[in-house]
């Protein structure tokens, strides 16, 4: 081997460590973008008023998007309510019952259902319930929501379980402790960190979801007192407020998409936090 | 009750067994996955209070035929069996019997330890009582000196009972499995490699352990190292392709073998 193509190896090994590297900034920079985007824009309009408030009429200025806030909330409640169980055990079935061919079946539909895109599904529960009960209403809204948890949670449920090593599986049932109870007590209870993460990415990437609440929820400018009538979500008050042609609704627009990236933010970190532990366990 | 039937060339019980009573009378065992014929019309009787080791090459259905033992072998979907395995007389495999209520008479270790990571070292052993119901506090606390005492780890762990199980070492693991066997009381105990993955010290206490347990119990024993049977073992059974190819006392089966298969495999010409 002569030097010259020595010299051009290495040259070629530093021109591709300089690209990946580059790519690896691609990604981490629209982050970073968006992040300091709306610190700038939108920090100096957050203060207690927002937190606290309703949203002022046309016109008047201040208010805020109390309403907002507690009705994401609300709305991911419900969410949680409905596929948190669904998604659990649904992931439990696909993972320690069920034939390989109807699990087959079920991982494909929930994949499918993964990719469906969100405004479609608010278009389901339209038909499904804000049709039957004449009106949009915060359940339909939450509904929605869960509805697009589950195979969400499934899935990452299916995963984590999959990681518990089949040792111990065994090592219970061969102390004659009954399935179910092997299930619950000894492999849910060693992925339980895993599941509770992929809940709580599901929760955070349903928070952010717009399109399917216009069909649903619909908004609200003032507090809901049942959950039969229309509910504000900060999603969506970003939305009206981010496409009004009123200079304080803009601020407060992004005011209110700092609150809920801040919000998201700190879902995942949160997840980080949990999924970091003194001794190592499995998953 | 001792069928005395001769399938194999070698009785199915030597004779010095007489001796012992038989903890698992085991006719005519064929096991197979799916179309796979694993173990092929296997009889033999495993004495009480004794080590029977099963010596083999790899896949001749040693480790099916211990998991028969104990009807793990059903957790595979396609597992099906034919033929009878009493335990104390008790048909293991009629069908008013639950399987996991022979898995609580018949114990089982297995090669790789794998003590509940979530669970401390003392919720490891009380984990067989506490999921199949036992409340009673007393209990608990006694059952676990008392297994650990049996595996001989009480010395080791006793200060530290409510340390995560998966601080200790790789043996002291493999012990704590086998206290948390014991814990549920079995009348027979299956091993399989319980010490392939051990360093040789870690090794020697589990044998010492398995020595000191057949006063106790009935022990069967899956192991690849042949030292290993002729040590700690009173009878040997070698496997050879889903078959039992000849069952006898260890000295016997390492000494004077009646089958040629069997001679060659213990002396290492194949295997």
């Amino acid at each position: 081997m002569t030097a010259s193509n020595h010299r051009w190896r290495k040259f070629k090994n530093r021109l591709m460590q300089a690209v990946t590297c580059l790519c690896a900034i691609l990604v981490v920079t629209p982050l970073v973008l968006v992040f300091y985007h709306l610190v700038t824009s939108g920090f100096s309009s957050i203060n207690w008023a927002f937190f606290t408030q309703l949203p002022k009429p046309v016109g008047e200025s201040g208010g805020g998007m109390a309403n907002a806030i507690l009705g994401t909330f609300i709305l991911l409640g419900q969410a949680a309510l409905l596929g948190v169980p669904i998604g659990v055990f649904g992931g439990v079935y696909l993972s320690e019952y069920g034939s390989s061919r109807l699990n087959w079946w079920i991982r494909f539909a929930a994949d499918i259902l993964n990719g469906v895109p969100s405004i479609t599904w608010g278009i389901v529960v339209y038909a499904l319930l804000v049709v039957p009960m004449k009106g949009f209403s915060a359940l339909a809204g939450g509904v929605v929501l869960g509805m697009m948890m589950i195979p969400l949670v499934m899935r990452t449920t299916e995963e984590v379980l999959q990681l518990v090593p089949n040792g111990y599986r065994e090592a219970a049932l061969a102390l004659g402790i009954a399935k179910w109870r092997t299930i619950v007590q000894i492999v849910v209870r060693t992925a339980l960190k895993g599941i509770v993460t992929g809940v709580l990415l599901a929760l955070a990437r349903v928070a952010g979801e717009t399109a399917p609440l216009l069909f649903t929820a619909f908004g609200n400018r003032f507090w809901t007192h049942k959950l039969t009538e229309p509910i504000a979500a900060m999603p969506l008050q970003i939305f009206n407020y981010a496409i009004s042609p009123y200079d304080d609704w803009h601020r407060q627009a992004w005011a209110g998409a700092l609150v809920l990236l801040l919000l998201v933010l700190s879902i995942n970190i949160g997840v980080r936090f949990l999924t970091r532990d003194r001794f190592q366990r499995n998953v | 009750m001792a069928d005395n039937a001769t399938i194999h060339p070698t009785a199915t019980a030597p004779s010095s067994t007489a001796a012992n009573a038989v903890a698992l009378n085991v006719r005519n065992l064929s096991v197979f996955f799916g179309a796979n014929h694993v173990l092929k019309e296997v009889s033999l009787n495993v004495p009480a209070r004794a080590v029977t080791a099963i010596i083999g090459p790899s896949g001749c259905g040693k480790s099916t035929f211990l998991r028969a033992l104990n009807r793990m072998h059903e957790l595979v979907p396609e597992a099906r069996m034919t033929g009878e395995i009493r335990l104390f007389g008790n048909d293991i495999y009629a069908p008013s019997v639950e399987p996991v209520l022979v898995r609580r008479r018949v114990g089982m270790v297995f090669q790789k330890s794998n003590p509940f990571p979530t669970m401390s070292i003392a919720e490891n052993v009380t984990v067989g009582l506490r999921l199949n119901g036992a409340r009673d506090r007393k209990l608990l606390v006694e059952r676990t000196e008392q297994s650990l005492r049996m595996a001989a780890l009480w010395d080791e762990v006793k200060d530290r009972l409510n340390a995560p199980a998966i601080s200790l070492s790789g043996g002291q693991q493999q012990r704590l499995c086998i206290a948390r066997a014991l814990a549920v009381q079995p009348e027979v105990l299956l091993m399989d490699e319980p010490a392939s993955a051990l360093d040789p010290l870690a090794t020697s206490k589990i044998e010492d352990l398995i020595l000191e347990l057949k006063k106790d119990y009935t022990i069967v024993i899956v192991t690849h190292n042949m030292q290993q049977a002729a040590r700690i073992s009173d009878f040997t059974a070698f496997f050879y392709l889903g078959e039992l190819v000849e069952f006898d006392v260890t000295t016997k089966i390492f000494t004077s073998p009646v089958k040629k298969q069997t001679e060659d495999y213990v002396t290492g010409r194949f295997g």
